[in-house]
């Protein structure tokens, strides 16, 4: 645990590892905290923040308590930014694996397909199918995936054209090993470090991308997010800013923290890696 | 009959846009429990030969008959599968194994590729082949990087025995190991080959090695066979142009022993 | 035979692993000598050549002392690339007071820390103890400079080459910072260089970029570029260990032809005592950072006195030792 010395020596990693802690224990402690539906009416409509402190951020335009919708917003925004970081990487290692493995015919055929995604804005890319499979918690984790997992991709291919001339894949070919066992086995997991370097900057663009979603209603309905609380205040925007500013500054804060402990973990690891 | 039989083998590179033999029309034989060692200066297209042999990459030309079985005929799943009788041990030990491996794991791959030993009984094989390579059997759980460099050296040594095979191609296994090391992983070898009747193609730029332990030898001189026989006539009175001056040039300890 | 440079109990401990590099290193280097150091991985002959030079990193600890005496630049034995309008700098001045004081290290030579007690007042606390006396300052009087005292030659041409700059320019560098030669004139002196390391086609090796030659081409640049300044002192790392047997047969007569021609010193830093063996006119052997041994080279082939000398002979295949295996026993 020698890298967790090297990330908690740079203060923008720990800055970023409070927020992300704080983050995780408000999503955590949203059903606790605020039981029952956060969409409910909770009393008299615009109450602006610091007022009762039964609702101590006030309500929006329906009467909602704005700290249960910020709590349990949190949940959505860290749930459709893990999933959807986590779905590109894993695709992309897979992808890129390939391509750089097996090299010719499936390399190109990879590839192109790569450049094909990469070409359109993943948020239009995004937009589109949520538009035309309908919004759902799990159709915007994938519309948001389908537009992140390029970057993955290439750099897992870049790596693994380096690492498949090294002698000990030689050796495991020597061995008799299966090219998949070999590709994944023997490759992939070496390949990986500077793949996952790249996994805070998918959080925090997925986050951004399902805040975006959400904010032209293209959201999950069902469920809180930031990205709708903006879009819901936007309406009152002159008399009652703090409904789109609260959730505005956690969006920023979140992505932030997620940012600055992603470049910690990267740096400490680089430290290690240089050290060894 | 002779374990590996290479006719005329040939390979092509590109180099700065004009093609380049790296091997031209090369044949050889090696018989059970021989060693034929590959000489020549560095370019002269040994390791292009080993990793032919090895099926790492494919010839332009040429048949490689693997204990009467023609080896470029096989592919997918037969190949793997006779991959358990060709070995190869490289010259950076370091290199050769996956970085993150532990010496269990590097030993572990060939006795699963190749079910040579159900799950359970693969830590006792695994001990009995660090054991039979002069290691501890203790040394299973270290991590690669841990050990040195004539452990490792050994270790790989005992991945390339696992599979029990004919023909194991020794890469300059030797050349990056400290001089008091080398004598013993060349003797391990030695003793293997008694023991086990493997053959080796023992590929080197070292003639004084070359001469200790190959039964012949084969001198390359950019891709082609320059010349080849009895590893210490061909070492003491050289025919070639490239093998006088391999002769002429390796370092002589002159000592005026009684 | 003069000294040229004398270690005394030299201690290197790297901090990263708290490994002792060298424990209490002792020896004279001869003016005009070659030396050889020989010894296996870790035993600290590295370690010794970049202490020598100067060249070990920050975060390293060093013990014991070197003392240099390099002979006045005005000497019959000065080589005609020393121009006579050097400036005079600190250096310069350093050895120059190192000159008359020559004959005194002739005095104490046998005697451990005698040696050099004229020059005692004017370098102790400068190489006495530690790395910090030793940073730049005060090393530009007690330490020669590297590149114009000292040429060093390392083991892989490819990486002590800058590969996006030309050969020439490369090698003119070292002239122009440490002749103070105009780059016309350096570039004039690159090519003699070339020459004189034989290598082809002068005009376009010049221009030529480090990936268009061969390893043993590479290694005949780095060599003219670590003798363009005409050093005192040429120390060759494993300089030939990378290359094939037929080159290095070539990289050391080249390096035994230059040191002979330009009347320099050589240290000869080898992991193979019979390359070693075939050059050097004095073997030290290391083990485990320590001296083991250090001798004539013949007295070292013929009559070793450490048991580990021995056994380096010993384990030497050449061309004349025994085969290992039984030979009724191979195949018909």
């Amino acid at each position: 645990m020698n890298w967790l010395r090297h990330f908690f020596r740079t203060p923008e990693a720990v800055a970023g590892a409070l927020i992300l802690a704080l983050l995780a224990a408000m999503a955590l402690a949203a059903p606790l905290l605020f039981p029952g539906d956060p969409q409910a009416i909770a009393g008299p409509a615009l109450l602006p923040p610091f007022q009762d402190w039964s609702l101590p951020l006030g309500t929006d335009r329906l009467g909602r308590d704005v700290l249960a919708e910020l709590f349990h917003g949190a949940r959505t925004s860290l749930a459709v930014g893990l999933a959807a970081a986590a779905a590109a990487l894993l695709i992309g290692a897979v992808v890129g694996t390939l391509a750089g493995f097996a090299g010719g015919l499936i390399d190109e055929a990879l590839m192109r397909i790569t450049d094909a995604f990469q070409t359109v804005p993943s948020f239009l890319l995004a937009l589109a199918f949520v538009s035309i499979v309908g919004p759902s918690l799990g159709v915007v984790v994938a519309a948001i995936t389908l537009g992140a997992w390029t970057g993955p991709a290439r750099v897992a291919r870049a790596e693994v054209l380096s690492i498949r001339e090294r002698d000990y894949v030689a050796g495991a070919r020597v061995i008799g090993m299966h090219p998949l066992e070999i590709a994944f086995r023997e490759v992939l997991p070496n390949a990986l470090p500077p793949v996952l370097a790249l996994s805070s900057v998918i959080v925090a663009a997925a986050i951004l991308t399902e805040a975006a979603l959400s904010f032209l209603g293209l959201g999950d309905p069902n469920r809180v997010t930031w990205g709708g609380m903006i879009s819901e205040g936007r309406t009152v925007l002159r008399t009652a800013p703090f409904l789109s500013i609260v959730p505005g500054v956690a969006l920023v804060l979140t992505v932030l923290g997620v940012y600055l402990a992603g470049e910690g973990v990267v740096e400490s690891t680089a430290v290690r890696r240089s050290l060894s | 009959m002779s374990v590996l039989t290479v006719s005329s083998l040939a390979k092509r590179y590109r180099r700065g846009g004009k093609p380049f033999a790296a091997v031209d029309d090369v044949s050889f034989e090696i018989n059970p429990a021989e060693t034929l060692a590959v000489a020549g200066p560095s370019g002269s297209g040994k390791s292009t030969i080993a990793k032919l042999v090895l099926r790492l990459i494919e010839p332009d030309a040429g048949r490689i008959d693997f204990e009467g079985q023609d080896l470029l005929a096989l592919s997918g799943a037969t190949l793997r599968a006779k991959r358990a009788k060709v070995q190869m041990v490289f010259q950076d030990p370091l290199a050769a194994f996956n970085p993150r491996a532990t010496v269990a794991r590097v030993l572990d791959d060939p006795l699963r590729t190749h079910n040579i030993a159900s799950r359970a009984d693969r830590p006792r094989r695994i001990a009995a082949l660090l054991e039979r390579v002069g290691l501890d059997a203790g040394l299973a759980a270290r991590a690669i990087h841990e050990i040195s460099g004539g452990q490792r050296q050994r270790v790989a040594i005992a991945r390339a025995i696992a599979t029990r095979p004919s023909l194991i191609v020794l890469d300059e296994a030797v050349s990056a190991l400290d001089v008091s090391v080398r004598g013993q992983i060349l003797e391990l070898l030695l003793d293997l080959q008694r023991q086990e009747r493997i053959a080796y193609l023992f590929i080197s730029h070292d003639l004084g090695v070359i001469r200790a332990v190959a039964h012949r030898v084969v001198i390359l001189d950019a891709g082609r066979i320059a010349e080849s026989g009895d590893a210490r006539d061909v070492i003491a009175k050289p025919q070639s142009a490239i093998g006088k001056a391999l002769v002429a040039a390796t370092p002589r300890l002159i000592r005026n022993r009684p | 035979m003069t000294v040229l440079l004398s270690i005394r109990d030299l201690s290197v401990r790297y901090q990263r692993d708290g490994v002792a590099a060298l424990k209490g290193v002792s020896l004279d280097v001869l003016a005009g000598e070659r030396l050889a150091i020989i010894g296996e991985s870790g035993s600290g002959k590295s370690t010794l050549a970049l202490a020598v030079a100067g060249l070990l990193a920050r975060g390293v600890e060093i013990g014991g002392r070197m003392d240099w005496f390099l002979p006045a630049s005005a000497g019959a034995k000065a080589p005609l690339s020393v121009l006579p309008d050097i400036s005079p700098s600190r250096g310069e001045i350093g050895s120059s007071v190192a000159g008359p004081l020559l004959a005194a290290s002739k005095i104490g030579e046998g005697g451990d820390h005698s040696v050099i007690s004229p020059l005692e007042g004017e370098m102790s606390g400068r190489t006495e103890r530690g790395a910090k006396d030793r940073q730049p300052s005060a090393l530009a009087t007690s330490h020669p400079l590297l590149g114009r005292d000292i040429g060093f030659v390392f083991q892989d041409p490819s990486s002590s080459l800058d590969p996006v700059m030309p050969i020439g320019k490369q090698i003119a560098e070292v002239a122009h910072t440490h002749l103070h030669l105009t780059w016309r004139e350096a570039i004039a002196k690159a090519k003699t260089l070339l020459e004189r390391v034989r290598l082809p086609n002068l005009d376009a090796t010049l221009h030529a970029y480090p990936h268009q030659l061969s390893g043993g081409q590479k290694q005949r640049v780095a060599i003219a570029a670590a003798i363009a300044a005409a050093p005192k002192l040429l120390i060759a790392d494993e300089a030939t260990s990378a290359l094939d047997t037929i080159v290095q047969a070539e990289i050391v007569s080249l390096i035994r032809r230059l040191v002979a021609e330009d009347g320099m010193t050589l240290i000869f830093i080898s992991h193979d005592i019979a390359l070693a063996a075939s050059l050097a006119d004095r073997i030290a052997v290391l083990r485990h950072g320590e001296l083991v041994e250090l001798g004539e080279t013949d007295q070292i082939l013929n009559a070793p006195r450490h048991a580990y000398t021995r056994a380096l002979l010993d384990a030497h295949l050449g061309l004349d030792a025994e085969p290992l295996f039984d030979r009724q026993g191979s195949p018909a």
